[in-house]
Parts: structure tokens; C-alpha cells; sequence
């Protein structure tokens, strides 16, 4: 007999169900998602988003539009290299014309390697959260896994229509995140430890240092 | 087996170490007071009726929910592998990494893998398994065994962690931890680059699209799972949840109930492996689903419940007897009212009988369940059990007589009335000698009346009638 045989079979002999039966439901219903979304202003979202990313230690900028990007995060980026997805938002910012930064990768081992060794990695979340200040990010031809997670530093830049209430929202407008993508990352705060003593410290495998940039008009 | 009462004792009686466990717990409970109260989370009564209900129904129709799980991990090309023992997924791993020419693997916490003494297994065939969670990685050199289920080395301090790097790593002497945190970050960095193989957990499988969900803090499990050419995930067969929406539930249970945080810092929901026109993540994706008995959990529907825990580890810093005797007095790596209850499961009731009774039933760890296990009522069941087992090969017989003998003399007022005058005479020396000894050493006593209840009711009465 396989394990997958005996595993299966075992389990059914104790809950007493046959081989394909559907799942019972009137001694144990399954309830109906309950997405709770709370009746906000969209308005007040960037701001709530703002307060939120701040508390968990990260550092919001919120500009015009796409032309006042790179003036805000000029400072950010002086005298560090980069390593930038390949989001049309952010060439439509300005970020990839940038001497100091790297992007149009489309080779995992160069990625990787450029990666590793940048001071900074730049995306544009593909959704944000305002309830938690968490960027929402979904893997693809335009944004790759580790541009988010190699650089000791990352900035995320996004038009403010990609805000979203909370995780409840993200879940109904998205509710099989799997038809789209191998990789869906929720990112709340800084990379953190409270491992040794319980002591906080920023940044341990992932980035220690985020920025966000929300573009009110696209 | 006995309970390790020479080590609580030692536990009990070393003062940084109950120092450390009541200060860690302490703001772990904090903590998570913080995001639970009625102001910031009005539903969270609701939540947890929900998480308990959709895991009552999952784990009723287990089999159903694996399948689909199953045939949507292949869907997205991922692959299924059933593991009925820790010895078969580690015979898996083994082989593929043969196969593949792999010689080193980077591992993200798993308490799962930790179960079936993965990384000893894996050692064995020369296969180095390496932990990159801060904790767990301490840990791995210090040769120890997690202290608790989300806060690994919660018992070492500072000057533990410097001696235990200089020891295995011949590192400098340091003791101030953002250093230590950034050297480790160093030398786990090359691990995580160099690394064909990543091995994770999973908090929940999610089976309407055959998808793991990892919840962390530090980005150790995103790059287990993103930088490697391939992923292999283990995890219980009791982590599967029906569908992706009710992560709007769980998520928003198990980050509060374990550390506090509304959402931990990263949260990966992963299927199979990178799509053809994604640039990175793994090219192959293996989900291994474990039995290694619980199965056997499945048996008894009242019991069953046990297999819900998303392992918050809220239970053991509420619970005051973790908190006195720590968790490496725990016979499994699964320590506090959790592990009380599965412990005795998973390993048969005959096994560390002692730990079913090791709890005040104080209550305050089903209080606290984000997933509503009612382990007061398992633990008096399994305490049942134990002593059914115990009164079956005729352990219990001299108790059983002192019970009898004492209802024959509740029974008979002139000898019992006897025996209590005589019995407050000698009560105050009973602790000093004899077979209670031990037993009242760790209890502080009350002292008898100098009057029984029956003289004072009687001296009551008759002052009545000689006043009316
Ligand atoms: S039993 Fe409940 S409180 Fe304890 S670890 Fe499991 S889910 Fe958390």
C-alpha cells in the first residue's frame, strides 16, 4: 500500500466517510467567508496608510504625481546603487532612467547577483493595505520575488487607486491569488527579529529599511 | 516515564532563567492584550468562532480537503508527496538532493521538522541542513531544542549567544545583539545565495489553490522558498484550510495571538513552482504531507480537536506552569498545554503519564486559543485515560482503599468525629514526615481550627437556646 493509500485510508476509517464522499456538512457547516470590510472614505485611506506604515518604522512620502517621484527620493538614492523591477509605473516615474539604477532584468541568476549586491530595491506594490500599511506584492514578468528581499533597503512606489481597505478586500477582490501568480507577499514593516532576549532589531534577513512613495494622480 | 523532577527543580530554582521565561511571556501576553481588546478588534469573538468552525469542518472531512489540495498543487505543477513517517520525508529528501548533486539546504522554522528530527536525519547522510531563523540557528550550534513554539531561544541571553558563536563559529566576543544579528545575517546570507535546495513549513495549506501560506518575521522563509532552484515544503496533514478567503480568519488570528502584530512582517502565499513568465523562484515545488500520527488524533471526535492548533503558542505564556517550569521540561518538542495534550496522543497515554496532570485546569489557555481548543476538558479526558490504563495493570489499589476508607468513615459521624479531633492534633506535623513529605514541601498548608465546624455549630446552637 503507498503512504498516500494508507494516510487517506486511515483518515476515513476514523471520520467513518467513504472514498470521494463530498464533505458533510450538517454536523460541522462550513461558514460562508465573512469578509469584513469597513465603510471608509477611499479618500482617507493614503493617510491611514501613511500613519500605519510609519508606526511599524518605515518612512511614507506621498507626491503629486508620477514627474514629482524621483525629486522625493533623490536624496534616498544619492551615492546608492539600485536594483528596480520592472514596473511600467516606475518608468513612467522616471526611476529606471536613473544612472544608478539597474533594471530590465529578465535572467534569475543576473537578478540575483545584482540584487545581492545593491543598496537598494525599488517596486511598485501591486496593492497596498491602509488597515495594516502592508504592501501587497504579486510575482511576475514585472516584479521579480527578490527585489524586495535582497537589498538591505526597499522603496515601494505605487499609485494611490492601488490602496485597498485591508487583507478582508485584498481576499475579495482577489480570492484565488494562485490563477495569477506562484507568489503572493503581504509585507508589513521592516525585516525583524525579537530572537535574542526579545530585543527588537531591524533588518535581519530581509530589508531593515522601507520607503513608501503613493502617487495621488496617475 | 516520571516527570523530570530533578530538572524543574533546577528550573524553579534558577532566577535569570525564571527571569527570562516571566519577562518574555510576560510581553508576549502584553502584546497581545494590545491588539485583541474590544476597541481594536471588535470581532475578535467572532473570529475565533469562525476559525473553529471552519477548522471543525476541514478536519471532519479531511480526506476530502487533502485530495483537493492535492490535485491543485499538480494543477499549478507542483508535486504531493504523502510522508506516513519523519523517516520517509527525510528518505525523500535525501534522495532528490542525490539526485540533484545537492549537498547543502537551507531550512526556514518549522515546527513540523523539527517533530521528525529533520536536520539529525539529513546530518546522518551527510546532507547539511542549515537553520536560518535567528533563534533556531543559535539553536542548531548551541545543540538544543526549541524552548517554546514561536520564541525558539526565549531562555538564552546575550552572553549565551556570544559564547555559542564564538564556540562553533570562532567569532569575535560580542555581546551586543544588533552586532550578533548582523553577523549572523552575514554568514546565513552566503548560505541562502550558495543553496539549491530550501526547505519551509507551512502555517496553513490552502486547498482551493493548492497554495502554502508562511507567516515571519525576519524574510529567512521568503528566501528559503525564492532563492533556491527548488522549494520543498513539509507540513501536517491538519494545517489544510478549505479556501484563500479564510485567511481573512486565520491571518488575522495567528499574528496577534502569537507576538502581537495584526499581520507578521511577511506573509507568503506560494504555489508550486515560478510560472513561465515570472524572472525568479523555484523551478521544481515539493509539498510533503506528514501523518507521523495523527491519524491516530483522529479517532475519538472529541479529542480530535486537538489537530486545529495553528501552534500561536498563546497557550503557553498564558499557562503558569510553562511559565515556572520552562519548555525544555516538556518530554516533546511541543511544549505548554498544547503539548500536554498532543504529547500523550501522538506517543500513547502510557507514555510520560505525568504530563495530562502537570496543569491547574486554571483555564486560561482555552481562554486565550484563537482556535478555541477546549484543553482543560482534553486534559481531564486524557487524565482519564491515563488512570484507566494505570488501574488496568493494578497501579492505584492503595489509593483506591484510602477513598473507601474514607467513605466508610464520613459515613459513620462518632468515628469520624473522632478521628478529626485527633487528626488536628497531628496535621501541623504530617509535612515532616512520612510519605507526604515531598508532596507538602511544595504546598504551604492551612492551618487546622482549633474548633471543628460540628463543635462550633453545636456551640452555636446551644448559646441560642440559652439566650432565647
Ligand atoms: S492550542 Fe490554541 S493557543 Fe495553544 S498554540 Fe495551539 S492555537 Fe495557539
Amino acid at each position: 500500500m503507498t503512504a498516500r493509500e494508507q494516510i487517506l485510508g486511515d483518515i476515513r476509517r476514523s471520520l467513518k466517510r467513504a472514498a470521494g464522499e463530498p464533505p458533510l456538512v450538517e454536523a460541522a457547516p462550513l461558514p460562508a467567508p465573512a469578509l469584513r470590510v469597513p465603510l471608509t472614505d477611499r479618500n482617507l485611506y493614503a493617510d491611514l496608510f501613511g500613519k500605519k506604515f510609519e508606526n511599524l518604522g518605515g518612512k511614507f512620502f506621498r507626491v503629486r504625481d508620477a514627474a514629482a517621484v524621483v525629486p522625493a527620493i533623490a536624496e534616498l538614492l544619492s551615492q546608492k546603487s539600485a536594483v528596480a523591477s520592472n514596473s511600467p509605473f516606475l518608468r513612467k516615474c522616471g526611476i529606471t532612467g536613473l544612472p544608478q539604477v539597474h533594471a530590465a532584468f529578465t535572467d534569475r541568476d543576473e537578478l540575483k547577483a545584482a540584487c545581492a549586491a545593491a543598496d537598494i530595491g525599488i517596486t511598485s506594490a501591486d496593492y497596498a493595505l491602509a488597515a495594516t500599511g502592508t504592501f501587497v506584492m504579486l510575482s511576475s514578468h514585472n516584479e521579480a520575488r527578490l527585489v524586495s528581499l535582497l537589498p538591505p533597503a526597499h522603496i515601494a512606489i505605487f499609485p494611490r487607486s492601488r490602496l485597498l481597505a485591508n487583507l478582508d478586500e485584498l481576499l475579495s477582490i482577489l480570492p484565488r491569488p494562485a490563477d495569477q501568480t506562484s507568489s503572493m507577499v503581504l509585507i508589513t514593516g521592516p525585516s525583524r527579529t525579537a530572537d535574542i532576549e526579545q530585543i527588537l532589531v531591524r533588518g535581519v534577513h530581509g530589508p531593515g529599511e522601507i520607503y513608501a512613495v503613493i502617487v495621488d494622480e496617475e | 516515564m516520571k516527570a523530570p523532577e530533578t530538572e524543574i527543580q533546577q528550573a524553579v530554582d534558577d532566577p535569570r532563567l525564571q527571569l527570562a521565561i516571566y519577562t518574555a511571556t510576560r510581553r508576549l501576553i502584553d502584546h497581545r492584550a494590545g491588539v485583541v481588546s474590544d476597541e481594536v478588534l471588535p470581532h475578535y469573538q467572532d473570529l475565533r468562532n469562525e476559525a473553529n468552525a471552519i477548522k471543525k469542518h476541514t478536519i471532519e472531512n479531511l480526506d476530502y480537503y487533502l485530495e483537493q489540495l492535492e490535485s491543485n498543487v499538480i494543477a499549478h505543477g507542483g508535486n504531493v508527496v504523502f510522508c506516513r513517517t519523519g523517516q520517509e520525508a527525510a528518505d525523500f529528501v535525501l534522495d532528490l538532493a542525490k539526485q540533484r548533486g545537492v549537498h547543502m539546504l537551507v531550512k526556514s522554522k518549522s515546527m513540523t521538522s523539527e517533530e521528525i528530527h529533520f536536520n539529525e536525519r539529513l546530518e546522518k547522510h551527510h546532507l547539511e541542513a542549515v537553520e536560518t531563523d535567528l533563534g533556531e540557528y543559535i539553536l542548531q550550534l548551541a545543540h538544543q531544542r526549541p524552548y517554546h513554539i514561536v520564541a525558539p531561544a526565549l531562555h538564552l541571553t546575550r552572553y549565551d549567544v556570544a559564547d555559542v558563536f564564538t564556540k562553533e563559529l570562532g567569532a569575535e566576543n560580542e555581546v551586543v545583539i544588533e552586532k550578533q544579528t548582523k553577523f549572523a545575517r552575514g554568514v546565513l546570507r552566503q548560505k541562502f545565495l550558495q543553496a539549491d535546495i530550501g526547505v519551509s513549513g507551512a502555517n496553513f495549506l490552502i486547498a482551493d489553490s493548492g497554495a502554502i501560506v508562511v507567516v515571519e518575521n525576519e524574510g529567512n522563509a521568503r528566501l528559503s522558498t525564492s532563492a533556491p532552484k527548488i522549494h520543498i515544503a513539509i507540513a501536517g496533514i491538519e494545517k489544510v484550510i478549505p479556501r484563500a478567503q479564510d485567511l481573512a480568519v486565520f491571518l488575522n488570528l495567528l499574528g496577534r495571538s502569537a507576538t502581537g502584530q495584526p499581520l507578521t512582517v511577511y506573509t507568503s502565499f506560494l504555489s508550486g513552482p515560478r510560472r513561465a513568465t515570472e524572472i525568479d523562484g523555484p523551478d521544481e515545488f515539493y509539498l510533503l504531507l506528514l501523518d507521523n500520527g495523527r491519524t491516530k488524533l483522529l479517532e475519538d471526535p472529541e479529542k480530535r480537536q486537538s489537530l486545529y492548533c495553528i501552534r500561536c503558542g498563546a497557550c503557553l505564556n498564558h499557562c503558569p506552569v510553562y511559565r515556572k517550569i520552562g519548555g525544555h521540561n516538556y518530554p516533546w518538542v511541543y511544549s505548554g498545554p498544547i503539548g500536554a495534550i498532543i504529547t500523550p496522543q501522538f506517543h500513547g497515554v502510557t507514555e510520560d503519564t505525568w504530563l495530562p496532570f502537570a496543569s491547574s485546569l486554571c483555564g486560561a489557555c482555552a481562554e486565550v486559543c484563537p482556535v478555541k481548543i477546549e484543553i482543560p476538558k482534553l486534559l481531564i479526558k486524557l487524565r482519564e485515560e491515563v488512570t484507566e490504563v494505570q488501574r488496568r495493570q493494578g497501579a492505584g489499589d492503595l489509593e483506591r482503599f484510602a477513598f473507601r476508607l474514607f467513605a466508610w468513615i464520613a459515613t459513620h459521624p462518632k468515628i469520624y468525629l473522632l478521628l478529626a479531633s485527633l487528626g488536628s492534633l497531628f496535621f501541623p506535623i504530617v509535612p515532616k514526615i512520612g510519605p507526604l513529605k515531598k508532596w507538602a514541601s511544595q504546598r504551604s498548608l492551612p492551618e487546622p481550627a482549633n474548633q471543628s465546624f460540628h463543635q462550633y455549630w453545636a456551640s452555636r446552637v446551644a448559646a441560642r437556646r440559652g439566650s432565647s
